[in-house]
């Protein structure tokens, strides 16, 4: 229409056309449509460009809000018991004296006890593929199998346990002679050894394949044995990514919830050995916050879960922070 | 106790209407009704066509549910203490629904006979102090029967649970050492043991650990083929928990607010471990977007539960209310107001 | 041969053989654990288990159509919810290496990585359902949240090893910057993207800690997620603690399903990452 777009061409621009062909208007409608539709690419190039950058604050605001939260619901907790509820040894609901240590203990020695069992088997896998195997198809095979125990869902993982583990732990206890249960710490550190294995033996894999071949062809040039190489220069070169993997590890060790309370025993009370059924803070919060109904005895649940959240993220960390070291050398 | 449903199916596919609001109830709480409720609620859905979600976590788990308002009722083995009365937002009214047994069920595949408890002993062995089965305690009041030499395995309750509060009362009754040591209260410091989640989760411990023995309902015992021990009560007899000896224990009079503890009872042949279960609501029922259509319908659903749907009980082994526990329920449903106005006439 | 060098060359040798021994026993568990799940819960899959909803306590012939459900629901709105924030978040970082921003968010994405899934299952409860109640909606977002870090890592890294000059021959012909992202970036780095959210639906169809707060649990056939719902993993814990055989049968059937449901998402995964080498 074009004496509508003759008007706006007059009132816009402010430009007084005494002679105007229709061909003249023509171009200048398609010269502003093509201002327009650059203005518009523009306008949604900015929009992109603010979208992203919201969600990269959101992210930010997320981490953010949920640590708020945890701190903010554990204040009760804290103005009541103070921080000697950490080492507190009593969880009594009934008389609102609450002790997390038991738990921490729970936590602590299930996790070190499945580190402990684990890292051989982690390392001999990251040593396997690293050095011995790298390519192959059996190798394949074992890396794909070993990434597939990360797989499996921790409750089948508690399932199996308390149908298989924990009779065959029974009668392991009744042949040594001490008090046959069967659920307790250790059987709770044999399904978490199992369930870390593969975040130990990945990255170890990765860190060991990066070794320089040049380093390796010297010592084996000067003589040395293939044991002797990993000792004298895989091993040290790969430490601090071997621990870094031990710290992954160790993380999600620390925050496994279904699987250990399934075995654990649930039992509010410091494990004696390891074959005292005991709890753990993940397994805790599980059992209990769904039903904690005083103020104090909630707060203090979350308290546990805002500890939980600040160990392991100091754990996973450091691991990344390792890791990105060692990278970067 | 088996029982097969006639057409194979026992809910109705997806909520037919649009909301999905108004035709379904949540509720939470006791494990200890869960046996029986399951079957009550799938009887009314059949009849009525209501929904209820029921969730068995545990008599403290339907308190935090009604305190929080995340639930229409809870459902709770023990009376609101007075705490817990305190952190709701209004007053809130108890009906009973159901009196049960709590049953001390073992594990002790070689013993042929029922074992016989006494409050002692039985304090004694959930204290810690007797620690295998073949302890000269028990064999004295279990001779006759041959008692294994291995370690006694406690189970209880890992969560907040009115089971727990029945049976921590009564021991709190007949043992001072009990009073003085551990107490009474739906979540104790216990001595010794293994803790389950739910009814659910300690009979199956106690199922699969030899030489276990712990507290659960007695409907969970005898629906899993497991053995149960007689106890002592008050006069001495060694009672057999059923639904005619928790009837005995019931037979009393219920005061206008529905709370009472039946454990320890005077009764010559009353099971000393009984206990009322409640269901727990608001009394004033506007709140939140309660609809008084929700309302009524969840006041109707307590009815029926506390009138027709005590002929599901018996098969359950849950004792029956008595008229004057149904008489006193009906009293208290009657107070329950929506925005002032009874909801019920 | 002098004695010390057969020595070291035995050496050498057995630590090979150890090596050997322990990194395949590791195969061990995962195969006894799967041959014995397979084994207790295929006898249990029946058309009725599949159709059927639960039974009051103690009847025979439940099923488990409702936690079918329930999952699928559950997981198809987390993904709606973190696919798109999860890409985008990618995006972001990939394509701002250096800014101030990009390093707190990222450094907040690695965090996220390692929180506990209880904790979000804390927090999911005290956002979400003490304001509004039990809901299969509070359950979405909490496992959403889960997924996040894997997405955003896997498309970052992903996107990071594209070439340069594929953006700048796109920014060359004049195309405006989202639509270099859109339309020549991200179908790129397609399968690598793709194996992430595969990855990360895998990794939550098994979660059960953030829904016992959040979706509750329901004992009907339900489609509304404003309401509890139930799920797979939920289930199989509730029913496996219990001493119920019938319930138990029910959980080793529910058990291997959701097995070989998260097994095949991995393997397919794997397969996918195979045609292009993301560093996960």
């Amino acid at each position: 229409m074009e004496t509508s777009v003759e008007n706006e061409l007059i009132t816009r621009n402010d430009i007084s056309l005494r002679v105007i062909t229709s061909e003249k208007i023509r171009d200048i409608v398609k010269g502003i449509k093509r201002v327009k539709r650059s203005h518009r690419q523009i306008r949604a190039e900015n929009v992109f460009r603010r979208t992203l950058v919201i969600i990269g604050l959101a992210m930010v605001v997320l981490v953010v809000g949920i640590m708020l939260t945890l701190i903010v619901q554990s204040i009760p907790s804290l103005k009541a018991l103070g921080i000697g509820y950490l080492w507190g040894q009593t969880w009594d609901p009934v008389r609102d004296v609450y002790g997390a240590l038991p738990f921490l203990a729970g936590t602590l020695l299930t996790s070190f006890l499945a580190l402990a069992l684990s890292i051989p088997f982690s390392f001999a896998v990251a040593i396997f593929l690293g050095e011995y195997y790298p390519k192959g198809w059996l190798a394949n095979l074992l890396k794909n199998t070993v990434e597939l125990i990360a797989a499996v869902p921790s409750v089948i993982y508690g399932f199996w346990g308390l149908a298989v583990l924990v009779p065959i732990v029974r009668s392991m206890e009744a042949s040594i002679g001490i008090p046959s249960i069967g659920y307790g710490i250790f059987t709770s550190s044999l399904i978490l050894a199992v369930m870390v294995i593969p975040y130990a033996a990945s990255l170890g894999r990765s860190m060991i394949q990066m070794v320089p071949s040049n380093l390796k062809e010297a010592a084996y040039s000067l003589g040395a044995t293939r044991w002797e190489v990993i000792r004298s220069v895989i091993l040290p070169y790969t430490r601090s990514g071997l621990f870094a993997g031990v710290l992954l590890s160790l993380g999600r060790a620390l925050g496994e919830t279904m699987a250990v309370t399934m075995v654990i025993g649930n039992t509010p009370l410091m494990p004696k050995n390891i074959f005292s059924t005991g709890n753990t803070m993940a397994s805790v919060i599980a059992n209990e916050l769904g039903e904690a109904d005083k103020m104090v005895y909630n707060s203090a649940l979350i308290e546990l879960g805002l500890v939980l959240f600040l160990v392991t993220v100091v754990i996973n960390m450091i691991g990344k922070k390792v890791i990105s070291r060692f990278t970067n050398e | 106790m088996m029982t097969t449903s006639c057409n194979g199916s026992g809910g109705s596919k997806a909520d037919s209407t649009a909301s999905g609001e108004d035709n379904s109830i949540m509720g939470a709480g006791s494990s200890f009704d869960n046996p029986l409720f399951s079957k009550m609620f799938s009887e009314y859905n059949k009849s009525n066509g209501l929904k209820i979600n029921y969730q068995s976590i545990g008599s403290g788990g339907g308190i935090k549910g009604l305190t929080d308002k995340t639930v229409d009722f809870g459902a709770s083995d023990a009376p609101l203490s007075d705490d817990q009365a305190k952190a709701m937002t209004g007053p809130a009214i108890h009906i009973p629904v159901t009196a049960g047994a709590v049953v001390l069920s073992y594990n002790l595949p070689d013993m042929k006979d029922t074992l016989k408890l006494t409050p002692e002993v039985l304090a004694g062995m959930f204290l810690g102090d007797i620690k295998k089965w073949n302890d000269p305690k028990i064999q004295a009041i279990n001779k006759g029967s041959k008692l294994p030499a291995i370690d006694i395995v406690i189970a209880h309750r890992a969560d907040a649970s009115g089971t727990s509060n029945i049976f921590t009362t009564y021991l709190t009754k007949v043992s001072k050492d009990w009073e003085t040591k551990v107490g009474k209260g739906s979540s104790v410091s216990w001595p010794v043991g293994l803790g389950g989640k739910g009814n659910e989760g300690v009979a199956g411990t106690i199922k699969q650990t030899p030489g276990a023995i712990g507290y659960i309902e007695l409907a969970y015992a005898i629906q899993n083929g497991m053995a149960f021990a007689k106890v002592a009560n008050k006069s001495g007899a060694f009672i057999t928990p059923s639904i005619a000896s928790v009837t005995a224990a019931a037979n009393i009079d219920i005061p206008a607010d529905g709370k009472v503890s039946l454990t320890n009872t005077d009764a010559a042949d009353g099971y000393p471990i009984s206990g009322l279960s409640w269901v727990i609501i608001y009394q004033e029922q506007k709140y939140n977007n309660r609809t008084s259509d929700k309302a009524s319908k969840m006041l109707k659903l307590i009815q029926w539960m506390i009138h027709d749907g005590q002929a599901f009980s018996s098969a359950l082994n849950y004792a029956p209310l008595s008229e004057k526990a149904v008489s006193v329920g009906d009293a208290i449903l009657k107070t329950a107001t929506y925005d002032g106005k009874p909801v019920l006439q | 041969m002098s004695n010390h060098v057969k020595y070291r060359i035995g050496k050498s040798t057995g630590f090979q053989a150890l090596t050997i021994v322990l990194a395949t026993s590791c195969v061990i568990p995962l195969v006894a654990i799967l041959m014995y799940i397979i084994k207790a819960g295929i006898t249990k899959i029946n058309w009725n288990f599949l159709t059927n909803v639960e039974k009051p306590v103690g009847e025979i012939g439940g099923g488990i159509a409702h936690a079918l459900m329930g999952s699928i629901l559950v997981i198809f709105f987390a993904s709606l919810i973190a696919i798109p924030i999860g890409i985008l978040c990618g995006i972001f970082l990939s394509e701002n290496k250096k800014s101030r921003l990009a390093y707190w968010s990222r450094l907040s994405v690695d965090i996220l990585q390692g929180v506990p899934s209880i904790v979000i299952g804390i927090v999911a409860y005290i956002w979400l359902v003490k304001p509004f109640g039990y809901s299969a909606w509070s359950g979405s977002i909490a496992l959403s949240i889960m997924m996040l870090p894997i997405i955003i890592r896997s498309t970052e890294e992903t996107l990071k090893m594209l070439p340069d000059t594929l953006r700048e021959a796109a920014f060359a012909l004049g195309m405006p910057f989202h639509r270099v992202i859109l339309k020549v970036i991200v179908p790129c780095g397609i399968s690598g993207i793709l194996s992430g959210v595969m990855l990360s639906v895998a990794r939550i169809a098994g979660e059960t800690a953030p829904l016992l707060f959040t979706a509750f649990g329901y004992q009907f056939f339900s489609t509304n997620m404003n309401k509890p719902m139930e799920t797979l993993p939920h289930l199989i814990f509730k029913y496996a603690i219990t001493p119920y055989k019938d319930w138990q049968d029910l959980a080793w059937g529910a058990s291997c399903i959701l097995l070989i449901w998260v097994l095949l998402l991995n393997i397919l995964t794997k397969l996918i990452t195979r045609r292009w080498k993301v560093q996960l």
